[in-house]
């Protein structure tokens, strides 16, 4: 059995998205799925200090530093790119106006409900950022992790152990072992899998009952 | 005639008080207003309650504001920025509060207080740890929980251009949390790159009127920052 690799599962997530959508990538694994959508496939990257319209990092010599990403990267713009404030920003996430939104996570609960944000209540100073606006606010929420941690606990968990970001927020979760739908009144719903992985070897990777499509 | 700009930082933060609730704009070091953050730390006043996204990085800027005890509490959505030395030090030995908020709350907090709205519902943060102690409320069948408005007695915030009478445009990505603070604070006061003619500036540009602001000075950003 080969996992996939992070891009492989940005790549996965990227094939999914069609074109028109307006998508938030949070940092990490998902800020990859932009590098992953073929430019014949226009799709709009919005980052939430303003920018609708992010293209890939700058050449070496054309940096602009007044351009930068949520992470605090240095970006390009697209042709019909525009800057917004915070404010309007995050009305713009918020109000529903995000297609998608892809995080990284920590937890993922079979009722779609995520954890992404701190590890336990006396974590010294959690971090929230823009992610419980953008697991409130978008259309859908796609979570790109591992299937399990690094010592080998599931993270598709029947609840969350960690604090929460969102509650029945994420629809589908793309892990280094899988592509799971989370569908309402079901719970996990297995797309497909790492080639030479086996149901019951997911199954038991997983502190969720999972379920073949019908 | 109107005239905003002035030339000394003594007169930019002239009359900040200790206790103030100062808006800090900026996201990252794009927007953000450094030579005003530096005065206010020369300006010494004490118990400032500060808001802002990030909790200040290594020993300058906002982490030195606090470093010098200046700040009695901090409301921000992501305290743990690349080497947030101070800030971790200070909360650890309880020296300094901290109020957590979500990003696009922190926004519309200040966008409420802007517009004199006094509170609003959100369902970021709903059933949540973020949640505790606030109202909540079902509408339309969702859970929605009560925030209130961040008025403040000072914003700080950080322009590209600007003409006499206050008017600002902004470069890039440096809009970020600028314009909503200018319009929710008692005095604003903008450091930007240029000082422009009144009526150069294009109205369609002009990210904030200049009815927000109260103050304007020039503070050259360096040359790796105004390159065209």
């Amino acid at each position: 059995m080969t996992p996939f690799t992070r891009d492989q599962m940005a790549h996965r997530a990227a094939d999914d998205i069609p074109e028109g959508w307006c998508v938030n990538l949070g940092i990490g694994i998902p800020t990859l799925v932009a590098n992953h959508v073929p430019n014949t496939r226009e799709v709009v990257f919005q980052s939430e200090n303003g920018v609708v319209g992010m293209g890939p990092a700058p050449a070496k010599g054309s940096e602009d530093l007044w351009n930068i990403n949520a992470g605090k990267q240095l970006i390009t713009l697209v042709p019909g790119a525009s800057f917004v404030g915070h404010a309007d920003s995050f009305a713009m996430i918020r109000g529903g106006h995000i297609d998608l939104c892809v995080l990284g996570g920590f937890e993922v609960a079979e009722n779609g409900d995520l954890a992404n944000w701190a590890t336990g209540e006396n974590d010294t100073a959690p971090a929230v950022g823009g992610a419980m606006d953008l697991a409130a606010g978008a259309k859908r929420l796609w979570v790109i992790m591992d299937h399990t941690t690094k010592d080998g606990r599931p993270k598709l968990l029947e609840k969350c152990v960690y604090p929460l970001t969102g509650l029945k927020c994420v629809t589908r979760v793309y892990t280094n072992l899988a592509t799971i739908d989370v569908v309402a009144g079901q719970g996990f719903v297995v797309r497909d899998m790492a080639p030479g992985l086996s149901f019951e070897a997911l199954q038991a990777k997983t502190a969720a009952k999972l379920h073949q499509p019908h | 005639m109107i005239n905003k700009i002035v030339q000394t930082m003594a007169e930019a933060l002239d009359g900040i008080k200790d206790g103030s609730t100062v808006l800090i704009g900026g996201f990252g070091s794009v927007g953000q207003p450094d030579a005003l953050i530096e005065a206010l730390i020369e300006v010494g006043a004490k118990n400032l309650t500060i808001a802002l996204n990030n909790a200040g990085s290594g020993r300058v800027g906002v982490a030195k504001l606090m470093d010098q005890g200046c700040v009695r509490k901090i409301i921000c959505s992501f305290p743990r920025s690349s080497d947030p030395v101070v800030f971790e030090t200070l909360y650890r030995e309880g020296k300094l509060e901290l109020e957590i908020t979500p990003q696009g709350t922190l926004a519309e907090r200040i966008r409420a207080a802007a517009a004199g709205i006094p509170a609003f519902f959100t369902a970021t943060g709903a059933g949540t740890l973020l949640a505790r102690g606030k109202e909540s409320r079902v509408i339309d069948g969702r859970e929605y929980i009560l925030e209130t408005a961040l008025k403040a007695d000072v914003a700080l915030i950080e322009a590209w251009e600007a003409d006499r009478w206050g008017n600002l445009v902004y470069r890039g990505s440096g809009a970020n949390f600028n314009p909503v603070m200018a319009a929710a604070a008692e005095l604003t006061v903008c450091q930007v790159q240029h000082i422009r003619e009144l009526g150069s500036l294009h109205p369609h540009m002009i990210g904030t009127p200049g009815v927000y602001v109260n103050r304007v000075i020039q503070v050259d950003r360096g040359p790796e920052w105004t390159k065209e």
